[in-house]
């Protein structure tokens, strides 16, 4: 499979991405600039993390008209895989393929350390290589990555099995003390309803190796790749 | 000054640019001629302290720059090492001391894109920032100010770019309340054979600015903040202030890296300080080479700026090249593919002239070396402090015995200086570029090389209260301790940067503090074998009369042969390890208690003697630490510091950020360190065993089958080994000579030492 | 036949929706009690934006900058905003009608269409 890595102006986190990819899952992976328009012959993508447009005006706010995001959700409607990780998130969420907003962090700073995420979902394409209830270990870095959406919304995606991640305790409790940013339902992760948008604000990419004391991350990309080769049963 | 046309016609014109008639008088000859308002501004800003080191030139001369690992010494925008594997390492450190006082957050963050500039100018991709921090004390609402906005600007512009916060420190002290020093360091990666040089060559060859447009912010900032002391006007300086722009500094850099693949540079240049004038005149004179501006060709954000302040300005997020003849083109794809501007301004010319043009006509002529490289040098004249005759008769025998060993160390452990930093760290990005294998909070963080075994270790050191008192021994520490910290983290130490914070050099006392500093370093750096590569002098760290304590900061590289292997951090593992020290423990009886944490915490002085420093003794504990490491002996390394044994064993109990976990030690100091009464000879007094702040030792934890493998090798290398004691449980437990000193719960300790920072900046 | 086209100048003022925590708005709200000022309620933080344009005339510069803040200054899900529209150069000019003649428009995120 072939794996696409967005890049816009300001991101940050592509040659991360792209490293994990290439050299960790060994697969094949292509750098995207934004001013391109096609995303023929790839099978997931990534929008990767970063302060694209330097975060200016509002996160991800720029970026979504970027001449790619067309592409991006043409590869969405046709059910491919696409994952948003951090300002990525942001984007396909101003992008309004996926629901709700992120507000500034509620202790307003940029927050930099691990979290440990409750899997709540371990049947879609980006966590089937995952228990259900199973907590990783990942870092966020972030300023604005608290999750808000309107009751209805929030309601429709807990009744429909659509909030992946949840910011727990190491033990896997969700607790107030267990959210780093204040998000609704401490909600760390989305899906779309057709289940093939993924929005994630802590940073699987950088927790997907022994080396760097966290390997946790790697099963988000692993699950994608058994997803695409069709080594997992499509449920939602 | 009138901003309209430079310097104007007064009776004493060098007056209005902070020069010397005597300076004034070196232009004319220079010249042959008196200079115009415009070539006076420029001379100037060029001749000021900050640009042309007029007073410290002399003194920096006697450090040692050469090693065989070192490709590229002061004198160019970074200093470059050879780690081997056909790597080379970029960097340098830099101040933004008084921009960041004026405006803290702004002032820190282009302070932080100034370092960043600097490093890929060398073609190398920026890969670690560290920044060493000064403040007041935090009991004060101003200095709470300064650190917030510090801390956040720092972030903010680091973050932004994508490089990643991975170190530095942070301490605070009254002497720094008026003047607060915000040191950057910044290390980049470049291909051995692919380092770029600020030099201008090759007569007909294109100047190009890339980035930002230029306005009118900054002009004077730097040089004017940084060549004055400050009084209480500094607020209306404020416009001075430059704004920082991250987001463009990102794409610059891509644009900058792409077109050096491509092969169509000949030299690149950082605009910082003196903006266009300091990059022109620097990169002419070190290539050997004249330029040509026409001002007319520069981008602007402002109209009817004057030839004085287009030369002058120091809008950020701007680069000066040199690009070879006919592939200008190129150069403006490239840029224009990231949204940047990129003008041709002139050319390069023979003879080693710069000519500034404004609708055809010269506004300046001048030799750009006698800009860049010819200011006058000073010997000021040095005197020693008084102060130190007060300071050295303190006696820490008059001290009153210890009280509660255990209420120092909760004391000591609740000192802003001593406490936890993640309130600091968890406010940078310390993992983008996906190298980070220790974190901030170690002694150093260790960065992995993508692509080879290797790894590189990074750390800043400086204790301003040990250079106050000893400024030959507090600067000679400072390098020791970086290289220590290197050696626990598992790097073999290669070389220094180094930022040297002082008052103002006008004073004799001042230059006398810098010159015995600078003795100091140059024998630490000759002894450990680590050459300096470059660094930053910053002078006039002064606020109404009262001078800084004299703060060299060191910025030090280190390389890991084996970065799976040899990684080490500070924080105890396993139940049932072994601990032990590695140096020293005894001899003098209140060794390590002048200077130290525990006399200005318990004890409110700044006084004594700072610890003594045997360089060879430190060189071998480093060889004899590394060693262990590199045999895969030592489960832990943590370099003995502020707060002494007491402090540095609680510490290594804490555990750290990711998957290290808190967990207890019991250690037993021997007896014979502190029996006073009894025997003849002096013995350690208890304070100085628990807190005083001896050099040239390291507290490891180790398997007990590695025992006699250990001290095997501290035989062989004469360095003193005491075994102390077993990591588990959940206390921390310290014995002397069987009678208990001090127990707590390490969970007690680290809540005390977690909660100071975010308590005091609530 | 070309249209006369004025230059205006407009304002915009993006705020957080009624109802979505402000933490921001809330940190200035403690500071100021903390500073003294007792009498402080509640406090919102939003941004100001002002844009240059060209036009034929008010109707249709309030329209555009409508438009404006639909696409692009607000996200209708958590924020809503406001404009004003007025002459540039009309103060400058001295004609005396610096900003007494601002057109306002509606709130636009509200109906959040985008």
């Amino acid at each position: 499979m072939r794996w696409a890595v967005v890049v816009f102006p300001g991101t940050n986190c592509e040659l991360d991405c792209h490293h994990v990819v290439a050299d960790v899952l060994g697969q094949p992976v292509e750098y995207v600039w934004h001013k391109d328009t096609r995303l023929e012959g790839f099978d997931a993508v990534i929008l990767p993390g970063g302060f694209s447009y330097g975060d200016y005006l509002r996160t991800g706010a720029i970026a979504r008209f970027s001449p790619i995001m067309g592409a991006v959700a043409d590869f969405a409607a046709a059910g491919r895989p696409v994952i948003g990780i951090c300002n990525g998130f942001q984007i396909l969420l101003e992008a309004g393929l996926l629901p709700g907003a992120l507000r500034r962090n509620e202790g307003l700073k940029f927050r930099c350390h691990d979290v440990h995420l409750r899997v709540e979902n371990g049947a879609t394409a980006f966590t089937n290589r995952c228990r259900p209830g199973q907590v990783l270990r990942v870092p966020i870095k972030h300023g604005e990555g608290n999750y808000y959406a309107d009751p209805a919304t929030i309601d429709e995606l807990e009744r429909t099995g659509r909030v992946v991640l949840r910011y727990a305790t190491p033990e896997g409790a969700v607790t107030a003390e267990a959210n780093p940013n204040g998000s609704l339902n401490n909600i760390a992760g989305i899906v779309n309803e057709r289940g093939n948008v993924f929005g994630m604000m802590p940073h699987p990419e950088i927790a997907a190796e022994a080396i760097l004391g966290m390997e946790d991350g790697r099963l988000i990309f692993e699950s994608i790749v058994a997803s695409v080769e069709g080594r997992v049963a499509h449920v939602r | 000054m009138s901003a309209e046309h430079g310097a104007s016609a007064s009776a004493r014109p060098w007056e209005e640019v902070g020069l010397t008639s005597e300076e004034y008088g070196d232009i004319e000859r220079i010249l042959g001629r008196s200079p115009n308002p415009v070539e006076l501004g420029l001379f100037g800003l060029m001749w000021s302290e900050h640009c042309s080191y007029k007073t410290s030139k002399s003194s920096l001369k006697r450090l040692p720059t050469r090693g065989p690992r070192v490709v590229q010494g002061p004198g160019e925008n970074a200093g470059v090492i050879d780690i081997g594997d056909g790597v080379a390492v970029a960097f340098k450190i830099e101040s933004h001391n008084h921009p960041s006082f004026i405006e803290p957050y702004q002032g820190a963050a282009t302070g932080v894109g100034g370092i960043l500039r600097d490093i890929f100018a060398m073609g190398a991709r920026p890969i670690a920032i560290l920044d060493s921090l000064r403040f007041g004390e935090l009991d004060d609402a101003k200095q709470r100010w300064l650190f917030g906005g510090v801390v956040g600007g720092i972030g903010a512009y680091g973050n932004c770019f994508g490089c990643p916060t991975v170190g530095g420190e942070v301490h605070f002290d009254r002497s720094y309340r008026g003047n607060p020093l915000v040191n950057a360091m910044c290390v980049g990666l470049v291909d051995r054979g692919r380092v770029f040089y600020g030099r201008a060559e090759g007569e007909g060859n294109p100047l190009i600015l890339v980035g930002s447009k230029t306005g009118r912010d900054g002009i004077h900032g730097a040089s004017l903040l940084a060549s004055k002391e400050f009084d209480e006007r500094a607020e209306e300086r404020r416009p001075a202030v430059q704004v920082g722009d991250p987001f463009l500094e990102k794409l610059l850099l891509e644009a900058c890296l792409e077109l050096l693949d491509s092969g169509a540079v000949v030299g690149l240049n950082d605009l910082g300080a003196a903006g266009l004038t300091s990059a022109a005149s620097e990169m002419a004179s070190r290539g050997g080479y004249g330029l040509e501006i026409d001002l007319d060709k520069v981008p602007r954000r402002e109209t009817g700026m004057t030839p004085y302040e287009l030369m002058l300005s120091e809008s950020q997020e701007r680069m000066l090249l040199v690009a070879r003849a006919g592939r200008e083109d190129e150069v403006r794809r490239v840029f224009a593919k990231w949204d940047l501007d990129a003008a041709v301004i002139g050319r390069v010319t023979a003879g080693g002239r710069l000519r500034v043009l404004e609708n055809g006509r010269v506004v300046a002529d001048v030799p750009a070396a006698a800009l860049a490289k010819d200011a006058p040098v000073y010997e000021r004249p040095e005197a020693e402090p008084a102060y130190l005759k007060e300071t050295r008769a303190f006696n820490p025998a008059t001290l009153p015995p210890v009280g509660d060993p255990a209420a120092v160390l909760e004391r000591l452990l609740a000192t802003p200086d001593i406490a936890d930093k993640a309130w600091v760290f968890e406010q940078y990005d310390h993992f983008i570029l996906d190298n980070t294998v220790v974190r901030p909070g170690s002694d150093a963080a260790v960065l992995r090389l993508k692509g080879t075994r290797r790894g590189l270790a990074v750390t800043t050191d400086g204790n301003g209260r040990y250079v106050y008192l000893d400024p030959r021994a507090g600067a000679a520490i400072a390098v020791a301790e970086a290289a220590r910290n290197v050696v626990c983290s598992g790097a073999e130490p290669l070389a220094v940067t180094n930022c040297l914070n002082f008052g103002n050099p006008e004073r004799p006392e001042v230059m006398w503090q810098f010159r015995r500093a600078i003795e100091g370093m140059t024998e630490a750096c000759q002894a450990l074998g680590t050459p300096v590569t470059g660094g930053n002098v910053s002078f006039y760290n002064e606020t109404l009369g009262e001078n800084i304590h004299p703060t060299p900061v060191i910025g030090l590289v280190g390389a890991l042969e084996d970065v799976e292997r040899d990684q080490t951090t500070q924080w105890f593992k396993d139940e049932g390890d072994l601990v032990a020290i590695l140096g020293p423990l005894g001899g003098d009886p209140v060794a390590g208690l002048g200077g130290s944490e525990y006399l200005k915490v318990v004890h409110g002085k700044t006084a004594g003697r700072p610890p003594a420093l045997d360089l060879d003794l430190e060189a071998r504990v480093q060889r004899a630490c590394l060693k262990a490491i590199r045999e895969g002996l030592i489960r832990s390394a943590h370099d003995v510091s502020d707060g002494g044994l007491a402090v540095t064993l609680a510490e290594s109990c804490f555990g750290g950020p990711g998957p290290a976990v808190p967990i207890g030690a019991s250690v037993d100091l021997p007896a014979d360190a502190t029996a006073a009464e009894s025997s003849s000879g002096p013995s350690l007094r208890l304070d100085a065993l628990l807190f005083g702040e001896e050099q040239s030792r390291v507290v490891v934890s180790l398997a007990s089958a590695a025992e006699g493998r250990l001290k095997a090798i501290c035989e062989a290398e004469r360095v003193p080994l005491a075994f102390i004691g077993l990591v588990g449980g959940s206390d921390l437990r310290i014995l002397v000579g069987r009678r208990p000193v001090i127990q707590r719960p390490v969970a007690a300790l680290r809540t005390i030492w977690k909660e100071t920072i975010p308590w005091l900046m609530r | 036949m070309a249209t006369m086209m004025t230059t205006w100048k407009a304002r915009v003022y993006v705020t957080l929706k009624p109802g979505v925590l402000d933490p921001q708005g809330r940190a200035v709200e403690n500071a100021l009690k903390v500073l003294g000022f007792a009498e402080v309620g509640d406090v919102r933080v939003g941004k100001y934006i002002e844009v240059g344009l060209e036009a034929p005339d008010r109707e249709a510069a309030l329209a555009r900058v409508a438009e404006m803040g639909r696409r692009l200054f607000a996200n209708p899900v958590i924020e809503q905003f406001r404009y004003d529209v007025t002459e540039a150069g009309a103060g400058a000019a001295g004609a005396g009608v610096a900003g007494a003649t601002g057109a306002t428009g509606a709130t636009g995120g509200a109906t959040g269409d985008s």
